[in-house]
């Protein structure tokens, strides 16, 4: 089917549900209401007409700097039987951001929306294991997203220096080396045809 | 700052003592395990020699390669790429390049196509040359892993002589590639593919896939069934391991890809169920023929081709307008996806995600390795080909 053809099909089943779509662009996809992706994806793998049955990607982007500041997740699907791809979009605020999971219909979300709540901060409302994935567990905050800022400290220890403390170490103050001199490996080999 | 959700003990330890039985016990694999390739630690829940439960954990090679994208320009990602799946760098960053170009709309000559598709399937035979020898030697068997490194450092040796790296080579550029093909570079490389088809395949064939010893330990061992691989997203040999007949290659071309005859090899369950470690095993020894069948003709068709720069359609300014794309390709661990966001106004990325195949593998490990034994989970890992730098990016 083409895209087109695969967004009639969702508006007539989801009717408003469905917010928005763009289906003549390369890359087509509809948006669909928060609420409703884990009854939309379900559909998308049922139905003998789509037969979405492979999540070939799930990911989060952050859109701090629109009108309406956003984050979106974005599902792209393909189909092993009707070897067609179309993408789903859902909007979420940025603060408190939940999403429902659709880790039973496709068993790949299951560590992307892991990933996803790492990075991102999405929570996915019943994920059976919403763990950090790839950052350590006790990690704070999400990098991924556009206003974040580098830790000073991290269990403790400092993990950014000041500008001081940066400015007592090139001065060799810190460990009392003295200041950081500049020595080419072969100083100490005398130039040939020069004074030695 | 973000959503709020309170840290349970779930969040920062694996099982806990109530979820295993009286005779249970966690044993806690890797991450230095020699068979990990790499640094992954599996937790796994044992009865004795069987294993109930296994979860993987991940993360311990993240360098933040999603956050490092959105703060260089689009051609400063390439190199990062290449870090990715350090064991077959050339795939990479090739992905990353046709979703690139896929944004600004421009298509490579066909002569920088087929030097691309030339290193690529190269790269290919290289990367499964390191997945089964040390595959064999996870199994115990040392030999065919010495053969198939001596026989890769002959393809190293061409990249080197083209590009001048050995492993990480940058040579995939948006719009070309960064060096022309040196001289004599079709004559090596047609050696390489004769000794190929005349000394390697057939040594490998008879001193490992054909032991007995290798199939007793791969065939029947950790069979994935056609839905959970498409469900759980396997690709690449993975897939096609299950019976599962698709490749990108073949079914969404790219690059020239369609201009070649190459057969698509698929797990066909000789020595017990399909889909089976042995069945993965044997889709890239057989991927490995096909690759220097269409090297063969690749090399044809570079002489027949007129020579241009290589470097034409190089942009000076990558600069996208809005948009997004996400386009995938098949790298030698299956197919890597790259999904790019361009705000129009930057000449960094707005947002780069990598879909990497060794990932979602990884992911379906749990329902494989239950009911197996310990043993065999090291012939689990290695069948599934996974590289960590990819898995944790």
């Amino acid at each position: 089917m083409t895209p087109a053809e695969i967004c009639t099909k969702l508006q007539e089943k989801f009717g408003a549900d469905v917010v928005s779509a763009l289906v003549e662009a390369a890359s087509p996809y509809v948006v669909v209401k928060t609420e409703r992706i884990a009854e939309v994806a379900a559909f998308c793998k049922a139905d003998p007409a789509l037969v979405l049955d492979n999540l070939l990607c799930l990911s989060a982007v952050d859109f701090h700097k629109e009108k309406e500041p956003r984050m979106e997740v974005v599902y792209h699907l393909f189909s092993y039987t009707h070897f067609h791809r179309f993408a789903l979009k859902v909007h979420v605020p940025r603060e408190g951001a939940r999403v429902p999971t659709v880790e039973a219909t496709w068993g790949a979300a299951n560590w992307h929306e892991r990933e996803a709540w790492d990075l991102f901060g999405i929570v996915f409302d019943g994920h059976p294991d919403l763990r950090r994935i790839l950052l350590p567990d006790d990690w704070e905050g999400h990098p991924l997203r556009k206003d974040w800022t580098d830790p000073d400290f991290y269990r403790g220890m400092r993990v950014k220096p000041t500008e001081q403390m940066a400015d007592k170490a090139m001065k060799g103050e810190e460990f009392g080396t003295g200041p950081f001199q500049h020595d080419p490996f072969n100083a100490h080999v005398p130039v040939s045809g020069g004074e030695a | 700052m973000s959503a709020t959700r309170p840290i349970t003990s779930a969040d920062t330890v694996g099982w806990r003592i109530d979820d295993i039985g009286p005779d249970e016990m966690i044993l806690s694999m890797g991450p230095q395990h020699p068979s990990t390739h790499g640094v992954l630690r599996i937790e796994l829940i044992t009865d004795g020699e069987l294993v109930r439960d296994a979860r993987p954990h991940i993360g311990y090679l993240h360098r933040c390669f999603e956050k490092h994208c959105e703060n260089v320009d689009y051609p400063g990602v390439i190199p990062y790429t290449d870090r990715l799946d350090y064991v077959a760098s050339m795939g990479n960053s090739l992905g990353y390049c046709l979703a690139v170009e896929k944004l600004l709309a421009i298509e490579p000559s066909p002569y920088v196509q087929t030097i691309r598709v030339i290193m690529a399937e190269l790269q290919r035979i290289a990367s499964h040359c390191v997945a089964i020898g040390t595959y064999g030697m996870d199994l115990g068997a040392f030999t065919p892993f010495l053969h198939l490194l001596r026989d890769r450092e002959k393809i190293l040796d061409v990249f080197e002589w083209t590009c001048g790296a050995r492993l990480l080579y940058n040579y995939n550029w948006v719009g070309g590639v960064s060096h022309d093909v040196p001289e004599g570079f079709v004559k090596a490389c047609r050696e390489i593919v004769s000794e190929f088809d005349q000394i390697t395949y057939p040594e490998l064939v008879n001193l490992l896939i054909g032991n007995k010893i290798f199939i007793s330990r791969t065939a029947g061992v950790g069979v994935v069934s056609r839905e959970l691989a498409i469900s759980y997203d396997l690709t690449g040999p993975n897939l096609r391991g299950s019976g599962v007949k698709y490749d990108l290659r073949k079914d969404e071309p790219y690059s020239g890809y369609e201009n070649y005859t190459f057969e698509v090899p698929v797990g066909e369950g000789q020595y017990g169920p399909k889909g089976s470690c042995f069945d993965r095993n044997w889709v890239r020894v057989v991927e490995m023929k096909e690759s220097a069948r269409i090297v063969s003709q690749a090399l044809d068709r570079l002489e027949k081709l007129d020579k241009t720069d290589v470097r034409e359609k190089v942009p000076k300014r990558v600069k996208p307008a809005k948009g997004e794309v996400f386009a995938r390709s098949e790298a030698a661990r299956g197919n890597l996806g790259y999904y790019v966001v361009a705000d129009g106004t930057a000449v960094n990325p707005y947002r780069v995600k990598v879909k990497s195949p060794c990932f979602t593998a990884m992911s379906a490990f749990h329902h494989v390795a239950r009911g197996v034994m310990i043993a065999d989970i090291i012939a689990l890992i290695g069948s599934f080909d996974v590289v960590l730098g990819e898995i944790d990016r």
